[in-house]
C-alpha cells in the first residue's frame, strides 16, 4: 500500500473518531448545565480543555459563554477540532483514499458530510441541539458499521483501526486529565452532589454512565471511574482497551510485512504498563502525572507509526 | 429521436413505446433519484474559480441517446482510421518528418508549437504507441453524417461518466435493458488495464505494475482518476508518492519503494517532469523523462501527443489521414479557417455572426465565441482580440447539429448533443460501443461542456 494511503486512512479514522467524541463532549456539557441549579460557564471551560481547544477559543472570542463555546466546538471552521472541521477533514481524507474503501464505507462517510454540512450551516438553536448531536452520533456510527461490515481484514483495516484507537486513547486521557482533581481522594468520604455531577459528566463524555453501573456498584466512586476508563479491558473507550487494539493491529502488520518498527515496542510497553499498574498505585503516584505521561507516549506511538510506515517520506 | 414524419426513428422505436407508457411525474421523480445517487457516490467535478461551489454535479438526463448498430459500425471504422493516422503522424513527426518534407504540413506549424516536445524526437515509446487512450469528439448532423470536432489525444476525460451513467440507468430502469439489446460498456476498465499492461517496457519481467497518476484531490477530474484506479485494481498515485531510484520510477509504499512499469498519467505534459519541463511543477516526478527515454517505464499517453490534437493541426487532419492510410477519410472534418492566414482572417472577421471562433490551445469551452448567439458587443470585443493575435484562433461554421430529446418538466424537448467515444490503442484499436454523450441543456445552445452548464446522457449502441 502507498505510504500516503496509509496516512490518509489513519487520519480519516482519527478525524471521524474526534468528531464523534466532540459530539459526546458537547452532550456531556449540556447535560451538566441542565443538572446544575446555577449554570456556570466554568463547565464549558472544562469541556473546551478536554477538547484541547481552550487557548484557541480565547484567540477567537473575548469572553466565555456557553452558546459561543458550543458553536466553537460544533461548527467553527476556525477550530480544526470542531465537529464540522473533523467531518470535513475525515471526508477529505476518505476522498483521497477512496480506492482503498468499500463503496459502502465511502458512501457512509460522504453522506455524513452531506448531512452535517446541511444541518450545521447555521448556528444550532438549543431546542435543536439533541437532534443534531444524535445525527452526528448516528452518522459516525453508520460509517463504523459500514466499515466493519464490508472491509477486508487486511492492512487497510489495520491502519484505519490504529488511527481510531490512537485518537480515542488521546481523547479519553484528556477527558480524565482535565477532571483529574475531582477524582482525587476527597476530604469527605461521600461525594457531594456537586461531585456526583462532575463524575457522571466524565462517564457521559465517554458514553459509559450506564455501563459503569453494570460493572461496578451503582454508586459512583472516583477510583472505580478511573479504573473503568484507564484499566478496564472490556470498556471500549478505556486506555487499556485502546492499547490492546493498537498492539494487535500493529501485530497483524508485523506478521504481514515481516518487520517491526519502534512503534511496536513503544505500544507494547504502554500496554504492559496499563495492565500491570493497579488503579490505587496510579492514584498514589499521581493521576495527573500518569495521564500526562500516557498522552506523551501515545503521541510517540503515533509518530513512530508515521515514520515506520513511510506516511510522508 | 423522430423522423421528419414524427414517427420514431428506428433505433428509438422500442424505447419510444416504453416512454409512451410511462407516467411523466414518475420519470421526473426518477430524475431526482439519479441526482441523489450521483451526489451520494460523490460523482462530482470541480469548477475552477468557484470557491463556493468546489464540487458540482454534472446534470444527468435519463433519456438515453440511441445509435443503431449499422450507424455505429460506420462511425467506428472512421474513428479507427483516424486514430491509426494520429499515431502514424506522431511517430513521423518525432522521427523522419516525411509529412513536412512532402509539403503537406508547414514546418513552423509543428516546430513553433508548444505542444511539440523536442525531448520526444528520435524516441519511440514501447510498442510504438503514442496515444493509448483517445476520445474523439463527434457530432451528427443527419443520417450517417458525422463530423469530428476534436481528436482528444492527450488525457481525454469523462469515461467515468460513461460508466456511471450506464450503471445508474441499469439500476433505475432494468426493464429497458431486457427490451433493448444494448452493447455493454462495463468492461472498459478491464480493457484499459489489459491494453496498458500489454505496452509495458521491454525490460519489464513478470506482471506489469500499472498505476494512475493524478494531480490530486483538487483536480477537476479527481473522481474519475480514483474511479479508474479502483476499477482497474491499481494504485492511484500522486507525484509526491513517486521517485526515481536506480533508473526506475518507484512508488513509496508502507514497505518501501516498489517499481512501476506503466503509468497512466492524468497530469499534463508541462507538469510531468520538473527537470525537463516546468521547473515549478510540484505535480510531477523529477527525472521521469530520463527513465522513460531509457525504456524503463511506459507513460500513457506519451508526452508530446498534444501536437496531434492541436486545433491548428486539426484543419490538416484530412491530409494527415490520407497521407498515412492512403485512403480518403471516412469521417468528415468541420471546415476550418486558420486565422493565421490573412485571407481566412479577413473572411472570419466579415462573417463573425455565423461562425464559432475557438482558441487554438483552449479547451473546456472557455475563450470561445459562438457567433450566432453572441451579442453584437461581444462580437466586436472578440474581433479586437482576433486582430491582435490571429494565430491564436481558428473559426468554424456552426453545424446544424442533430438534437436528441431530454426530459424537462413539461415532457420532452430537443437539445443539441455531441458524442465522445473512447478508443484504446495497443497492438489493436478497440472502440468502446457508446461513449459519453454531452448535451447542451439550454434551449438552442450549442455548448455542451460540463464547465459551461452541459449535461450528460447514457449512450446506447444497439446490437443489430
Amino acid at each position: 500500500m502507498l505510504g500516503r494511503t496509509a496516512n490518509g486512512l489513519y487520519w480519516m479514522f482519527r478525524y471521524i473518531e474526534r468528531a464523534e467524541n466532540g459530539a459526546r463532549l458537547i452532550d456531556a456539557g449540556l447535560r451538566m448545565s441542565l443538572t446544575r441549579s446555577e449554570a456556570t460557564e466554568d463547565d464549558w471551560d472544562g469541556v473546551l480543555q478536554s477538547a484541547g481547544v481552550r487557548e484557541l477559543y480565547d484567540q477567537v472570542h473575548d469572553k466565555l459563554t456557553s452558546s459561543d463555546a458550543i458553536d466553537f466546538l460544533l461548527r467553527d471552521r476556525a477550530n480544526p477540532s470542531s465537529v464540522m472541521s473533523c467531518i470535513e477533514a475525515g471526508r477529505h481524507n476518505a476522498r483521497m483514499v477512496r480506492t482503498a474503501l468499500t463503496r459502502e464505507t465511502w458512501e457512509a462517510t460522504n453522506e455524513c458530510w452531506i448531512e452535517m454540512k446541511q444541518s450545521l450551516t447555521r448556528m444550532v438553536r438549543p431546542a435543536e441541539m439533541p437532534e443534531v448531536i444524535d445525527a452526528i452520533k448516528r452518522r459516525t456510527g453508520l460509517i463504523r458499521g459500514a466499515f466493519h461490515g464490508t472491509m477486508l481484514r487486511n492492512e487497510i483495516f489495520n491502519f484505519s483501526r490504529i488511527g481510531t484507537f490512537i485518537e480515542r486513547a488521546d481523547n479519553t486521557a484528556r477527558i480524565l486529565d482535565v477532571k483529574y482533581y475531582v477524582l482525587l481522594p476527597a476530604v469527605s468520604a461521600v461525594g457531594s452532589s456537586m461531585d456526583n455531577v462532575q463524575w457522571e459528566s466524565i462517564l457521559r463524555s465517554v458514553s459509559a454512565h450506564r455501563a459503569y453501573g453494570w460493572v461496578y456498584d451503582a454508586e459512583l466512586k472516583p477510583a472505580n471511574i478511573a479504573d473503568f476508563l484507564i484499566s478496564n479491558g472490556r470498556m471500549p473507550r478505556s486506555l487499556a482497551y485502546c492499547y490492546e487494539k493498537i498492539v494487535s493491529n500493529l501485530g497483524y502488520l508485523a506478521r504481514e510485512y515481516g518487520e517491526k518498527h519502534a512503534a511496536h515496542e513503544t505500544a507494547e510497553q504502554t500496554l504492559q504498563s496499563l495492565r500491570s499498574r493497579s488503579i490505587d498505585d496510579i492514584m498514589d503516584q499521581g493521576l495527573h502525572e500518569y495521564l500526562e505521561e500516557f498522552i506523551s507516549h501515545n503521541n510517540r506511538v503515533g509518530q513512530e507509526i508515521t515514520d515506520g510506515y513511510r506516511f510522508y517520506n | 429521436m423522430m423522423n421528419a414524419d414524427t414517427s420514431p426513428r428506428q433505433p428509438y422505436s422500442t424505447y419510444h413505446e416504453w416512454y409512451a407508457s410511462q407516467d411523466r411525474n414518475r420519470l421526473i421523480a426518477k430524475s431526482k433519484e439519479a441526482e441523489n445517487i450521483f451526489r451520494k457516490t460523490g460523482i462530482t467535478f470541480a469548477v475552477y474559480g468557484h470557491a463556493d461551489s468546489s464540487e458540482k454535479l454534472i446534470p444527468f438526463d435519463l433519456i438515453p441517446r440511441i445509435i443503431s448498430g449499422r450507424e455505429w459500425r460506420r462511425l467506428a471504422q472512421g474513428i479507427e482510421q483516424r486514430v491509426i493516422a494520429l499515431n502514424a503522424f506522431l511517430d513521423d513527426i518525432y522521427h523522419k518528418q516525411e509529412i513536412i518534407r512532402a509539403g503537406r504540413i508547414p514546418r513552423e506549424l509543428i516546430e513553433k508549437n508548444d505542444a511539440f516536445l523536442p525531448q520526444m524526437i528520435g524516441f519511440r515509446p514501447p510498442g510504438g504507441v503514442y496515444t493509448h487512450i483517445v476520445g474523439t469528439d463527434i457530432v451528427r448532423t443527419g443520417e450517417d453524417q458525422f463530423y469530428v470536432l476534436e481528436d482528444n489525444a492527450r488525457t481525454p476525460s469523462g469515461v467515468s461518466y460513461m460508466l456511471e451513467n450506464r450503471e445508474t440507468m441499469m439500476q433505475m430502469f432494468p426493464e429497458l435493458f431486457h427490451q433493448n439489446r444494448v452493447r455493454p460498456v462495463e468492461n472498459y476498465p478491464y480493457l484499459l488495464r489489459q491494453s496498458l499492461a500489454s505496452l509495458a517496457p521491454p525490460g519489464c519481467t513478470g506482471k506489469p505494475r500499472v498505476a494512475v497518476l493524478t494531480p490530486g484531490i483538487y483536480n477537476s477530474a479527481f473522481y474519475e482518476h480514483a474511479f479508474l484506479a479502483d476499477m482497474m485494481g491499481v494504485e492511484l498515485v500522486e507525484g509526491s508518492d513517486l521517485r526515481v531510484i536506480d533508473g526506475k520510477v518507484k512508488m513509496r509504499t508502507t514497505r518501501g519503494y516498489t517499481a512501476i512499469d506503466v503509468l497512466y498519467r492524468r497530469v499534463d505534459d508541462d507538469f510531468l517532469d520538473p527537470l525537463t519541463f516546468r521547473p515549478d511543477s510540484a505535480l510531477g516526478i523529477p527525472g521521469i523523462m530520463d527513465v522513460y527515454r531509457a525504456g524503463n517505464i511506459t507513460i500513457a499517453n506519451a508526452p508530446g501527443t498534444g501536437i496531434s490534437d492541436d486545433k491548428a493541426i486539426y484543419s490538416y487532419m484530412p491530409e494527415i489521414v490520407e497521407f498515412y492510410t492512403g485512403r480518403k477519410p471516412l469521417l468528415e472534418n468541420v471546415p476550418t479557417w486558420r486565422c493565421s492566414e490573412p485571407q481566412s482572417l479577413k473572411y472570419v472577421l466579415e462573417h463573425l455572426e455565423e461562425l464559432v471562433v475557438k482558441e487554438v490551445h483552449g479547451s473546456g469551452g472557455y475563450g470561445m465565441l459562438v457567433g450566432p448567439t453572441a451579442t453584437k458587443r461581444e462580437r466586436t470585443a472578440f474581433a479586437e482580440k482576433l486582430k491582435e493575435r490571429p494565430g491564436n484562433y481558428i473559426a468554424q461554421p456552426t453545424l446544424s447539429l442533430s438534437t436528441v430529446p431530454i426530459l424537462v418538466n413539461k415532457g420532452i424537448a430537443p437539445r443539441h448533443v455531441d458524442l465522445r467515444p473512447y478508443v484504446l490503442v495497443s497492438d489493436k484499436v478497440q472502440i468502446i460501443p457508446g461513449g459519453l454523450t454531452r448535451v447542451a441543456l439550454k434551449e438552442g445552445s450549442l455548448v455542451v461542456n460540463s464547465s459551461q452548464g452541459g449535461g450528460t446522457k447514457d449512450t446506447w449502441v444497439l446490437e443489430d
